[in-house]
């Protein structure tokens, strides 16, 4: 386990490390001078030398990337040339939406993905099953930004059913903060649901056809034990590798979704900062994001070993 | 698909003799052939969207804007502009599986090299597994966005940074094909007898792989259109006027209680080009698929 | 004295896409209290379609036709609840792959309370102590330690005693054990057996035995049912079939086997030419007629049916070189 550990710590850390050099360098690749696309409208030559100081810029490019790098690790992200706030108090102010709309998403996506996906594959052959896999099907293929748009269209606008855009903090009032992120955060799960969905049915059609289902069932388990326990408990391994494999997809529907619901997330603080070409706040968010990814992409695979027992062995030996 | 004869015309037999049963099978499936019939009429409509469009696409009318779908000449109506809504979804269906194909083309380019090396030489295995590992961490978001910053934005970008966004999957379905098809005795025997690897690689390895990338390029076609219509939603993809499902979206998200047709039918696309994407592909791997018919 | 499990003209169908395939065909046996019945045949015979029909474990596609009484409650027709209830508390199984038929997520512990607190309603503490017992009963070492072990911890023989210890956990009246030793190695086997054994005099339990290993017969049974191609084609008591096989099939079975059998001193195993008959279709006609070598006219015409009395068998010309007293 601990070896097992470690080198899965050693991976995340040579990634995230890769990473960072990819962001700097991603930067130093911008078009022209980066002082100039730094210093956005103000040409002036003055404030133009005041930048590449402040930046470093006149440095030798390793002292640079240490400067980086050790402003980063501080939490030092900068500040944005269109605001002149802290990139990094506009990345805490906008990172709780983010994590609220992504975490409520993925509730509901496992919910709704693991309940057809058990459906679907106990009721193999039958309308349920044809039912469940359709709406998988369409759950992959819809585009869930559309969705949205008629979520909108129909839900909020016409109907009055839920807040067309907008957020309300978790404590400032939880059941509005609710009322306004159910919808964005069903429409962000639809993909991942179907995800699930599928991978729920295959890994169960797997289970239910094992050796030890059919222990279960000798053993005279009631067939909510036999399903629910036995056959589910080793499906879910599976579901929670898919939860990490998708979380790229759900960053990126994340900022869609954010841009539809007019959520003041870290979606929108992306794109508005592409089109206000806020290049340290581009720069921070890629980096905050691909740190993300990497933290909780090794926490999935712990709790990966934790769920199944023989991971845990397999380390240790 | 196990084959273990140790003979040198059979490593390419099992590709060749499944043809016929895949085919066979695809054929007698009746949703594979609705797929395959809409994906057919889709690409007719992009490829020749130049002579059956009834518009010009981007010819705004502003004394015709938001008919609704059904005026005469204008089939699913118009948009605030007065520009056709059928003729810009031809047009935009032609950039999206233009996308699509580049996007996907591009993973292959990349993926497979490096999934077939990756299998088959254990020492660089590790290294191609970090540069993966670095890719994922870039959700293909993030990566258009760094990309729409450093290069513009532009279809030709929008491909890449799907394409890229692609590369880590493509490169796990073939480094694990490589991996088993080693395995099997007629490789085993191939490389005692002192192939070279090059000729294992691309004589035994790579036809034997072939299906599994073929499924897999099937499965990155819609996803790559999906990534297309976002990107040009938000902006970051092509850009106006030229027509794109996504930007279409865009334009119409602003008039939408108004002209809720110019919202629907692009949309409406999207998904029927995608869902027969996937319906193909699922087919497909189902064809393909030894065990699948036990299922 | 009345039998424990009186099986009789039980027959399975199974639907597939090719039409009806039967399984098993009008097979009947009776297993005394704490005797031990062993069903041996080739694979495909039917002997683990027959176990599995016992308590109703086969998947929808079968159909199950005929009687089972388990101590005068008949199980065939009966439904699900009661058939639940009965399964791991009066009938219980032990199945071949012990490394697949635990569950790899659950402790043994666990699974062997699990049984426990299904149908005696132990509470967790009182099933815990139980299990350790239980543990204990089929010769797991440091027992206490062992209950908190995950199934890939273990042994295959050890996984196999873990399937022993709960599938008697509730005293079951019948222990159906199949193929219990096939997937074990030979120097594990033995201690298998000796647990099997030893449950037998020390619980009372009855265990119909479904193997193709002649050495496992000869060390466990009371009596034997041998089956071919569906059918039962000979019952008799353990050494007697050994000593005076009647059926022609039951000949070869034994001549076949390395060990057990009389034709032992020849090296090679004695083969029957032919392979088993497709089941679906069974005309009026001994099944072993095109492979027997004792074959006469009746038997492809006329089906024999199983004689009375200690030594049953389904023959038209069966083998008599008993010498007469």
């Amino acid at each position: 386990m601990r070896r097992y550990l470690l080198n899965r710590l050693w991976q995340s850390a040579v990634t995230l490390v890769l990473a960072t050099i990819v962001v700097f360098a991603g930067v130093r690749a911008l078009p022209g001078d980066p002082a100039l696309a730094l210093a956005g409208e103000d040409r002036d030559p003055e404030s133009l030398r005041a930048i590449r100081e402040q930046y470093g810029l006149d440095q030798s490019w390793l002292v640079q990337f240490w400067q980086f790098v050790s402003h980063a690790a501080r939490g030092d992200l900068g500040q944005s040339i269109r605001t002149g706030t802290s990139v990094r108090s506009m990345i805490v102010s906008a990172l709780p939406v983010t994590i609220e709309l992504s975490v409520l998403a993925i509730l509901i996506a496992s919910v709704i993905g693991v309940g057809t996906g058990v459906i679907a594959a106990v009721r193999r052959g039958r309308p349920a099953e044809w039912a469940a896999n359709a709406l998988a099907l369409l759950g992959l293929s819809v585009p869930h930004f559309w969705l949205g748009l008629m979520a909108i269209l129909y839900l909020s606008v016409a109907l009055g059913l839920f807040p067309a855009s907008g957020f309300v903090p978790f404590f400032t009032n939880p059941v509005a903060n609710l009322h306004h992120l159910i919808l964005p955060a069903l429409i962000l799960g639809t993909g991942l649901s179907a995800v699930i969905m599928r991978q729920t049915r295959s890994s169960m059609l797997d289970a239910l056809s094992a050796d030890y289902i059919r222990t279960a069932e000798a053993k005279g388990l009631s067939p909510k034990a036999v399903v629910g326990k036995h056959a589910l408990r080793n499906s879910l391994i599976v579901v929670v590798t898919i939860v990490g494999l998708q979380l790229g997809a759900l960053i990126s529907g994340a900022v869609v979704t954010e841009r539809i619901f007019a959520l003041p997330g870290f979606g929108k603080l992306t794109v508005d900062a592409v089109f206000q070409r806020d290049y340290p706040v581009i720069q921070a968010v890629v980096l905050v994001t691909a740190t993300a990814y990497i933290v909780i992409n090794l926490l999935v695979d712990l709790l990966y070993s934790v769920i199944d027992p023989r991971i845990r062995v397999r380390g240790e030996a | 698909m196990a084959v273990a004869e140790v003979t040198e015309a059979v490593p390419t037999a099992p590709l060749r003799s499944n043809r016929r049963r895949v085919v066979r099978r695809i054929l007698h499936n009746p949703l594979a052939l609705t797929g395959l019939a809409v994906l057919a009429i889709a690409v007719i409509l992009a490829v020749f969207a130049n002579w059956l469009a009834p518009h010009e696409p981007t010819q705004t009318h502003l004394d015709r804007a938001f008919a609704p779908p059904g005026t005469a000449g204008y089939l699913l109506g118009t948009d605030d502009l007065g520009r056709d809504v059928l003729s810009r979804i031809m047009f935009g269906l032609r950039a999206s599986l233009h996308v699509g194909v580049l996007a996907v083309a591009f993973s292959l380019v990349v993926g497979v090299p490096l999934g077939l090396i990756a299998g088959y030489f254990r020492t660089v295995d590790a290294l191609i597994s970090r540069l993966t590992d670095l890719v994922l961490a870039f959700p293909f978001l993030i990566l258009a966005v760094g990309l729409a910053a450093i290069r513009g934005a532009s279809l030709g970008n929008a491909a890449i940074a799907i394409g890229i966004a692609q590369i880590p999957g493509m490169i796990r379905i073939v480094r694990s094909e490589t991996l088993r098809i080693k395995s099997l005795d007629f490789v085993a025997a191939a490389i005692v007898e002192g192939a070279s690897d090059a000729w294992v690689l691309g004589r035994h390895i790579f036809p034997n792989a072939g299906s599994a990338i073929i499924v897999q390029a099937t499965v990155g076609i819609p996803a790559a259109i999906l990534g297309e219509a976002v990107l040009s939603f938000l902006g970051l993809g092509i850009q106006p006027p030229a027509p794109s499902l996504g930007t279409m979206l865009a334009d119409a998200q602003q008039f939408a209680s108004r002209a809720p047709w110019a919202a629907v039918m692009p949309g409406v696309a999207i998904m029927l080009l995608t869902l027969a994407f996937n319906i193909v592909g699922d087919s497909l791997r189902d064809a393909l698929d030894p065990k699948a018919s036990r299922r | 004295m009345k039998p424990v499990l009186a099986v009789k003209d039980l027959s399975v169908t199974f639907r597939t896409e090719d039409g009806p395939l039967s399984a098993v065909d009008r097979v009947s046996f009776e297993v005394g209290d704490g005797e031990v019945l062993a069903v041996v045949g080739e694979s495909g015979c039917g002997k683990s379609v027959t176990a599995m029909s016992i308590a109703g474990l086969l998947p929808r596609t079968a159909t199950v036709n005929g009687s089972v009484e388990l101590d005068g409650t008949e199980l065939i027709g009966a439904d699900k609840r009661t058939l639940r209830s009965i399964r791991g508390r009066e009938v219980a199984y032990i199945f071949q792959e012990p490394m697949t038929s635990l569950n790899p997520v659950f402790t043994v512990g666990h699974q062997i309370i699990e049984v426990l607190r299904t149908h005696i309603g132990l509470n967790r503490q009182a099933a815990h102590a139980r299990a350790v017992e239980l543990l204990k009963l089929v010769g797991i070492p440091s027992a206490e330690r062992r209950v908190g072990d995950y199934p890939h911890q273990l042994s295959g023989g050890m996984r196999q005693r873990v399937m022993i210890a709960m599938a008697v956990a509730c005293d079951p009246k019948v222990l159906i054990a199949d193929e219990p030793t096939t997937a074990l190695d030979v120097t594990i086997q033995a201690g298998i057996l000796d647990v099997l054994r030893g449950l037998r005099e020390r619980l009372g339990t009855s265990i119909v035995l479904i193997t193709h290993d002649l050495g496992v017969v000869a060390d466990l049974a009371d009596r034997v049912a041998v089956m071919y191609a569906g059918r039962v084609v000979e019952t008799a008591e353990v050494h007697d079939l050994f000593a005076h096989p009647e059926h022609p099939y039951t000949v070869g079975l034994l001549g076949a086997s390395p060990a057990a059998g009389r034709h032992a001193e020849s090296q090679r195993l004695n083969e029957i030419p032919g392979l088993v008959p497709v089941l679906s279709e069974q005309p009026d006609a001994c099944t072993f007629a095109d492979r027997c070598t004792r074959a006469v006219d009746t038997c492809t015409s006329s089906q024999p049916q199983l004689t009375d009395g200690p030594h049953r068998v389904a023959c038209w010309n069966p083998v008599r070189d008993r010498v007469e007293v």
